[in-house]
C-alpha cells in the first residue's frame, strides 16, 4: 500500500496512467488500435504503436536536453529552432554531397548538423553563464536568430534531399522498433550513465538548488552551465535530424515549430520542478511519450490538429498550477509554510538569474 | 559579568540629528543619477535620428510628410502593444502572448461580425478577450506562484490554439462594418501631391492609450505600484500597497491593449483577420521596450520611452524595406540583434551602478 | 492608575505543521513608552510581530488594538488600525523617490491625479519632524545610507499618525553613531505618546532605551518585568531558561604560552583589499591559531573572510598560503590550496536545501575532484560517518534532505563539509548564529579541538564574548578597517575591544589597551 502511495505521489506516474488511458480511448474507437502488422513490400512491421514510438523520439530528445536546463533554474526557448538549424544542415549537406546511398554522406550531415547546433547552444551558454542575461531573454533571441539562421542555410527554401541510410534513421526498424526510437532511448541511458555515474548530474542539480552555496563549495557554475545549454541545442538537433529523415525535407518555417511547448510540458508532466533542482530523466522520457501519444489520437479521433497546442496549453496550465505551492497545501491538507496574505517572491522574469557576472567574479 | 557597556553609552550622544549625508545635488548630479536608465533611451535617440538620417540621404524621401504619416498609421498597433508592455516589464513581468492575443481576438472579433452581431459590440468584445486572457494570466502568476513567462508562454500557445480553431483561413469583415472606420484616412495636412500627412483614428487610438498610459504611471496610486512591485515587491507589500490587486490589473491592462492593437490593425488591413497574425509580434514589443530604456529587471522605465523604441524599429524596418536588397529573412535576425545588443548596455550599465 | 493598553494579545495561539510558534501567550502595550520583545530564535518574537502586523492569521486568542477586537486581513488592515512597523532589512523600494516611499498610499489626489507637489511638501514635512528636514524629497531612496533609509521608513510609519510603532532589529545594519539618532528619534516619539515595540538582541541597546522587556521562549510568554528592576544576569537566564552561570564554565581557550611568530604563517596577506568591501589590509594566522575578527555588521569582517578564501575577488594585495604566493581569486582557487570558508547565512549559500545530508557532506570534496570523477561510495560513506557521530548531528539519517533538519544540526552538517576536505585553514562566519544553546557549546568546543589539532581558524561572531573566549588573538575591524589586532589575554574582555572600536583615534585606542594590558599588534608590542 505504501508503495503505491509513493506511486501516486509520483508525478510520471500519471504520465504512464495518461498513456494507458489515450490508448485505451484509441482502442475504444477501433479496437484493432493496438494492433501490429507487417508491411508485405518491406518487411516491416507495421502499427500504431510503432507510429507513436517513431514521432516520440525528436521529443524525447528535447525534453532530455529541457531537462536539464530547467534544472539550472533556465529554460530554453530555442529548441524548436535548433530542430530546424539542424534539419537544414542536414538536407543541405546531403543534397549538395548528392550522393543517395553514402553513408559517409549520412554522417556528414549529422556531424554537422550537431556541430552548429553546439555552437550556437554555447552562445546562449555563453550568454546566460558569463553575461548574465536571463535564460528566457537569451533563448528567445536565439529562437527567432535560430530560424533566420535555417533559412538562411537552405536560402528560404524547403531542401529536400536523398540519402537511404539517412531516410532509415526514421523509416526503418532495429529489432522491430523504429530505428530513430531505439536511437533516441540508447542516447537517453547514455546521458543518463553520464549524469549519474559522473558528478556532473549532482552539480547540476545543485546549482540548481543553491547557485551560491554551489559555487562557494567549489563547483564551477559556468563551464556547467555553458554545457546544459550545448546539450539542449546538440540534442535538439538530432532530434531534428530525426524530424526531417521522415520524409526527407526540411521545412524551415514548419520543422521543429512549437516544439518548446512539448518539450517544456514534458518535462514538467516528468516532474522536474520548473524552479530547478532535482531531476529525472524518467520522468521526462515518459512525459515525451505522452505527448507523442496525445498528438496520435489527437490525429486519430480526427479532432483538427489545430486544436493540440490549445489542449497542450490547457495541460502545462492545469500541471503547473498543481504543482504550485498554493494547491499542494490546499489538496493534501496542510498549511502553507508561510501563511503570507498573498503573492509571489522571487523575480518574476524568466529566471532570477542564477550565476551573475558578479557572482561568479 | 562585569557589564559590557553599550556603545551608546561609550560614545557621547551626538547634539542633534547630524548632517544629514546627502551629496549636493545639482541638475548635473541629478542627471548622472538618472542617466543610468536614461542612457540607453539616448543611445536609442540618437540611433533613430542617426537611422533616419541615413536612410533620407541613401533613398530620400523621409523625412516627407507622407512617409512618416504612413509608417506611424502602420505602427499604431505596435505602439499600443508596447505601452501594455512597457507596464509588464516594469513590474518586472513578461507577456509572451500579447501577438497570439492579438491573431484571437482579431478573428474572433471578425467572426462575430460575420455572424450578424453589432460591429461596436463585437469591438468592445475583441478588448474584452484579450483582457480576459490577461485575467487568467495575473490570477495563475500572482496568485499560485507561477513564473511570468511560463503563464504567458502557456496563454501565448492557447490563443494562437484557440484562433487555429476558429479558423486556418483568413476572416474578413462584412462591408460597411464600424471596425474599417477607425481606418478612414484624415488628412491634417494637405500638402503637394501625395506628400499629405494623413493620420487614421487607429493612430489617434495609439496616442490617446499613450497618454493615458503615462497619467497612469506617473499620477495614479496603481500605476507607482507597478513601480514598486518591480523595485522590490516585498517592500511594496509591507507598504500595504495593493500588491495583489494591481499585479493581476497589469497583466488584465497588458491583454486589452493587445485586444486593442487587435481591432487597430484588423481596421488597418481592411476587415481581414487571420489565425497566424501577429507572430513575432511579442518580440517587436519587447525590442521596443528594452531599446527604449526599460530595465528588463524591473523597476525603472518609461512608456515615452517604449515609443522612441517602436519609432526605432519602424526606422529599422524602413530602411530595410527602401534598400530592397537586405533579404527579409534577415529581418527577424536584425530586430533580435538589436535587443540582445540592448539588453548587452542594459546589463553593462547596472553592473556598474552596482558599484 | 495604570494607562490603559492600546494593544492587548490575549492567549494568542499559532500553529504551524509539527510547530506551535506561539502557545497561549499573552501581551501588552501600552502608549508612551518603549517595550522590548526578547526571546532567543525560535522563542516566537517574530512570530509574534508578524501576527501583529497582520502577516499572519492567529489561530486562537484576540488581538485587541484601540479597545477594538481586530481580525487583520493583511498588512494593508493591520496599517489601517494604527499599527506601523519597520523592518530590519529597509522595506522600502529604493527604486522609488524618498518623497514617494514616506507618502505612497497617503498621497494628495488632484483632478490630474497625484499632485505630487504637495505630496512632496508633505513628504518633507514628515521628513522634517523626524530631524531630516534636509533630504530632497525628489532624491531617489538608493542615494542616501542604509540608516538614513531606516529613519525614512520610520517616518513613513508617522506619517499615519500611528499609535504604535514596531521596530523589528533596526539597528543591525547601523554603526554607533546612527544608533544614537535613532534612539533619539524613538525617546521622541515615545515622549508623544506613540507605543514602541521594539525587538533587537543587542543587550546593551535594549537596556538603554526600553521601559519594559517582555520575554518569550518556546512559543510561551515567561513574563513582562520594568527594565529598571532586571539585571542582564537575570534575563538571559531568563531567555534561555538556563542558569548564567553554567554559560561561562564553557570554558576559555586563551594560550598561555607566547606562540613563535617566527614560523611561517599558514596564510599571510598584505594589502588585501576590495573597494567597497574593505581597505588593504595585512592579516596573518598561523597553524593551531584562533583568530577572532570582531566589529559590528557590515564592519568589514565577511568581506575580508570571502576574499581570504576566494569567495570575492580582491583588488589590491598579495596572499600567501604556507609562504607561497598564491592568487585566490574564486573558491576552487581557495580550496585548492586547503582554505574553507563557512558563511554567514546558511540558508542563502550554505546548504543546498534539496539535497541529502550525504550530499551536502561531500559537495566540497567531490567538486574537488571534479565533474568526472565520483568520489566513490565507500570513502563518502566513511566521510559522513565519521561527521555525524562527530558532531551528534540528529536525526541520523543521511539520506535525509537537509532543509528539514534544525539550524544547529545543519550548521553541524555544513562543518562537516568543510573539514571534509581536510583545511588547513578554516573560516567560520557566525557559525553559532541562531542555533541552540547545546548545538552552540558544540561547535565552540570543535574549534578548539581543531586549532589544537594544528588548524588555523578564523573565527567571526557579533557576539563578542564568544569571540573574547575562543580566540588567541582579536583583529579589530571597524568601518572596512582594520583598526588593530589584540593578543588575548586575562585582562582583555569585550568591554575593551567594544571601547577600541568605540575609540575615535589609534591613540585612544592604543590607550584603552595599554590601561588593560593589551598590545594592539602592528606596534610591534605583539608577540609576549
Amino acid at each position: 500500500m505504501k508503495r503505491l502511495k509513493t506511486a501516486l505521489r509520483t508525478p510520471w506516474f500519471w504520465g504512464i496512467v495518461g498513456i494507458f488511458l489515450l490508448l485505451l480511448v484509441n482502442t475504444l474507437k477501433d479496437p484493432a488500435y493496438l494492433a501490429i502488422g507487417v508491411n508485405p513490400t518491406t518487411g516491416l512491421l507495421t502499427g500504431n504503436l510503432l507510429d507513436i514510438l517513431r514521432v516520440s523520439a525528436p521529443i524525447i530528445l528535447i525534453a532530455l536536453g529541457m531537462t536539464f536546463v530547467i534544472a539550472t533554474e533556465g529554460i530554453d526557448l530555442s529548441v524548436g529552432s535548433m530542430m530546424a538549424v539542424g534539419g537544414a544542415v542536414a538536407m543541405e549537406t546531403l543534397s549538395n554531397i548528392g550522393d543517395p546511398t553514402s553513408v559517409g554522406a549520412m554522417l556528414t550531415a549529422i556531424a554537422l548538423a550537431i556541430l552548429l547546433a553546439v555552437l550556437l547552444g554555447a552562445v546562449n551558454g555563453v550568454l546566460v553563464a558569463v553575461v548574465g542575461l536571463q535564460p528566457f531573454i537569451s533563448t528567445l533571441v536565439m529562437m527567432l536568430a535560430g530560424r533566420g539562421i535555417a533559412r538562411v542555410i537552405t536560402g528560404g527554401q524547403n531542401t529536400n534531399a536523398t540519402n537511404e541510410p539517412f531516410r532509415q534513421l526514421a523509416n526503418g526498424q532495429i529489432l522491430g522498433l523504429p530505428t530513430s526510437f531505439v536511437l533516441a532511448i540508447v542516447i537517453v541511458l547514455l546521458i543518463a550513465l553520464l549524469m549519474r555515474r559522473t558528478a556532473l548530474g549532482l552539480m547540476i542539480e545543485s546549482i540548481g538548488i543553491n547557485p551560491h552555496a554551489s559555487r562557494l563549495a567549489g563547483i564551477r557554475p559556468r563551464p556547467i552551465l555553458i554545457a546544459v545549454y550545448v546539450l539542449s541545442a546538440g540534442l535538439a538537433a538530432v532530434g531534428g535530424l530525426f524530424s526531417v529523415s521522415e520524409v526527407m525535407t526540411v521545412s524551415v518555417s514548419g520543422t521543429g515549430n512549437q516544439m518548446e511547448l512539448d518539450a517544456i510540458l514534458a518535462v514538467v508532466i516528468g516532474g522536474t520542478s520548473l524552479a530547478g533542482g532535482k531531476f529525472s530523466i524518467f520522468g521526462s522520457t515518459v512525459g515525451a511519450l505522452l505527448i507523442a501519444t496525445l498528438n496520435k489520437t489527437v490525429l486519430f479521433l480526427g479532432v483538427p490538429s489545430a486544436a493540440t497546442p490549445a489542449f497542450k496549453a490547457l495541460v502545462i496550465i492545469a500541471l503547473v498550477l498543481l504543482q504550485s505551492e498554493r494547491i499542494r497545501s490546499w489538496a493534501f491538507g496542510r498549511k502553507p509554510s508561510a501563511r503570507k496574505p498573498s503573492g509571489p517572491e522571487r523575480p518574476a522574469v524568466g529566471t532570477g538569474n542564477p550565476v551573475t557576472k558578479e557572482a561568479v567574479a | 559579568m562585569s557589564g559590557s557597556r553599550t556603545l551608546a553609552e561609550v560614545v557621547p550622544p551626538a547634539p542633534g540629528l547630524p548632517e544629514v549625508d546627502q551629496a549636493p545635488r545639482g541638475l548635473w548630479s541629478r542627471l548622472w543619477e538618472r542617466s543610468q536608465t536614461l542612457l540607453p533611451t539616448l543611445v536609442a535617440l540618437l540611433l533613430l535620428f542617426g537611422m533616419l538620417i541615413y536612410a533620407e540621404i541613401a533613398y530620400g524621401r523621409v523625412f516627407h510628410a507622407g512617409t512618416i504619416s504612413s509608417l506611424l498609421v502602420s505602427f499604431a498597433p505596435t505602439i499600443i502593444l508596447a505601452v501594455g508592455m512597457t507596464i509588464v516589464i516594469i513590474s518586472a513581468g513578461i507577456d509572451l502572448s500579447v501577438g497570439a492575443v492579438v491573431a484571437f481576438s482579431s478573428v474572433a472579433g471578425v467572426m462575430l461580425m460575420n455572424l450578424g452581431w453589432n460591429g461596436w459590440v463585437s469591438i468592445i468584445l475583441m478588448i474584452g478577450f484579450g483582457a480576459l486572457f490577461g485575467l487568467i494570466a495575473g490570477v495563475m502568476i500572482q496568485y499560485f506562484n507561477v513564473q511570468p513567462f511560463i503563464a504567458t508562454l502557456a496563454m501565448m500557445f492557447l490563443a494562437r490554439g484557440l484562433a487555429s480553431i476558429l479558423s486556418t483561413t483568413p476572416v474578413v469583415a462584412p462591408e460597411g462594418s464600424p471596425l474599417l472606420l477607425l481606418a478612414t484616412d484624415w488628412k491634417l495636412i494637405d500638402g503637394p501631391k501625395v506628400n499629405d500627412f494623413t493620420i487614421t483614428p487607429g493612430l489617434l487610438i495609439a496616442i490617446v492609450v499613450v497618454v493615458g498610459a503615462v497619467f497612469f504611471m506617473h499620477r495614479t496610486r496603481m500605476g507607482r505600484t507597478v513601480y514598486g512591485i518591480g523595485g522590490s515587491e516585498s517592500s511594496a507589500q509591507l507598504m500595504g500597497l495593493p500588491v495583489a490587486k494591481t499585479r493581476v490589473w497589469i497583466y488584465i491592462i497588458s491583454g486589452a491593449l493587445a485586444g486593442l492593437a487587435g481591432v487597430v490593425y484588423t481596421a488597418e488591413v481592411g476587415g481581414k483577420a487571420q489565425n497566424v497574425t501577429g507572430i513575432g509580434w511579442e518580440l517587436d514589443a519587447i525590442a521596443a521596450v528594452v531599446i527604449g530604456g526599460t530595465l528588463l529587471t524591473g523597476g525603472a522605465g518609461y512608456v515615452l520611452g517604449s515609443i522612441i523604441g517602436v519609432f526605432v524599429i519602424a526606422a529599422l524596418r524602413l530602411i530595410i524595406t527602401k534598400d530592397g536588397t537586405i533579404n527579409p529573412e534577415y529581418l527577424t535576425i536584425i530586430t533580435g540583434a538589436v535587443l540582445l545588443a540592448f539588453v548587452l548596455l542594459q546589463r553593462a550599465l547596472t553592473s556598474r551602478r552596482k558599484q | 492608575m495604570e494607562p490603559t493598553a492600546i494593544v492587548e494579545v490575549k492567549n494568542a495561539s499559532i500553529t504551524f505543521p509539527g510547530v506551535k510558534a506561539l502557545d497561549d501567550v499573552s501581551f501588552r502595550l501600552l502608549p508612551g513608552e518603549v517595550h522590548t520583545l526578547m526571546g532567543e530564535n525560535g522563542a516566537g518574537k517574530s512570530t509574534l510581530i508578524k501576527a501583529l502586523t497582520g502577516v499572519y492569521r492567529i489561530d486562537s486568542g484576540e488581538i485587541v488594538v484601540g479597545g477594538q477586537v481586530r481580525n487583520f486581513s493583511g498588512t494593508a488592515s493591520a496599517q489601517a488600525a494604527g499599527i506601523s512597523t519597520v523592518y530590519q532589512e529597509v522595506n522600502l523600494c529604493t527604486n522609488l523617490t524618498i518623497g514617494e516611499n514616506v507618502m505612497l498610499g497617503h498621497e494628495v489626489h488632484g483632478w490630474a491625479g497625484i499632485n505630487w507637489r504637495r505630496t512632496h511638501e508633505l513628504a518633507a514635512e514628515a521628513l522634517g519632524r523626524m530631524g531630516l528636514g534636509d533630504l530632497d524629497p525628489r532624491a531617489p531612496l538608493s542615494s542616501i545610507s542604509i540608516a538614513m533609509q531606516q529613519l525614512v521608513a520610520i517616518s513613513r510609519a508617522m506619517v499615519t499618525d500611528s499609535k504604535v510603532l514596531i521596530l523589528d532589529e533596526p539597528t543591525s545594519s547601523l554603526d554607533a553613531n546612527e544608533v544614537e539618532v535613532l534612539f533619539t528619534v524613538i525617546r521622541r516619539l515615545r515622549d508623544q505618546g506613540v507605543a514602541i515595540l521594539f525587538v533587537s538582541h543587542f543587550l546593551d541597546q535594549v537596556f538603554a532605551i526600553s521601559d519594559r522587556i517582555t520575554v518569550l521562549r518556546n512559543g510561551q510568554f515567561v513574563g513582562e518585568y520594568l527594565t529598571r528592576d532586571l539585571d542582564r544576569a537575570k534575563l538571559i537566564s531568563t531567555m534561555i531558561g538556563k542558569d548564567f552561570e553554567s554559560l561561562r564554565a564553557l570554558g576559555s581557550n586563551r594560550q598561555t604560552e607566547a606562540r613563535d611568530r617566527s614560523a611561517t604563517p599558514v596564510f599571510a596577506a598584505e594589502g588585501l583589499g576590495r573597494k567597497g568591501a574593505i581597505e588593504p589590509t595585512d592579516v596573518e594566522i598561523h597553524a593551531g591559531e584562533v583568530v577572532g575578527f570582531a566589529g559590528l555588521l557590515g564592519a568589514g569582517r565577511t568581506e575580508l573572510a570571502r576574499l581570504i578564501a576566494g569567495a570575492d575577488r580582491a583588488d589590491t594585495g598579495t596572499t600567501r598560503v604556507k609562504g607561497k604566493k598564491v592568487s585566490l581569486n574564486s573558491p576552487v582557487a581557495g580550496l585548492e590550496h586547503g582554505i574553507a570558508y563557512s558563511t554567514e547565512s546558511r540558508r542563502d549559500d550554505g546548504i543546498v536545501g534539496d539535497l541529502s545530508v550525504r550530499e551536502n557532506i561531500m559537495l566540497a570534496v567531490q567538486a574537488r575532484r571534479g565533474w568526472l570523477r565520483r568520489v566513490p561510495a565507500k570513502e563518502i560513506d566513511a566521510l559522513v560517518t565519521t561527521y555525524m557521530e562527530r558532531f551528534s548531528v540528529r536525526p541520523n539519517d543521511p539520506d535525509r534532505p537537509i532543509r528539514l533538519l534544525s539550524g544547529g544540526n545543519q550548521q553541524k552538517v555544513l562543518l562537516g563539509r568543510w573539514l571534509a576536505t581536510n583545511p588547513d585553514l578554516l573560516l567560520l562566519d557566525e557559525p553559532t548564529r541562531g542555533i541552540d544553546v547545546g548545538a552552540k557549546a558544540d561547535i565552540q568546543e570543535t574549534v578548539a579541538e581543531l586549532a589544537e589539532g594544528g588548524m588555523g581558524v578564523v573565527f567571526i561572531s557579533s557576539e563578542l564574548e564568544e569571540v573574547v573566549r575562543l580566540s588567541e588573538r582579536i583583529v579589530i575591524i571597524k568601518d572596512h578597517n582594520k583598526v588593530g589586532e589584540v593578543i588575548n589575554g586575562a585582562e582583555v574582555t569585550a568591554e575593551s575591544i567594544v571601547s577600541i572600536i568605540a575609540a575615535e583615534s589609534e591613540e585612544e585606542a592604543s590607550e584603552v589597551l595599554a590601561h588593560e594590558g593589551g598590545a594592539l599588534a602592528g606596534t610591534e608590542g605583539s608577540g609576549s
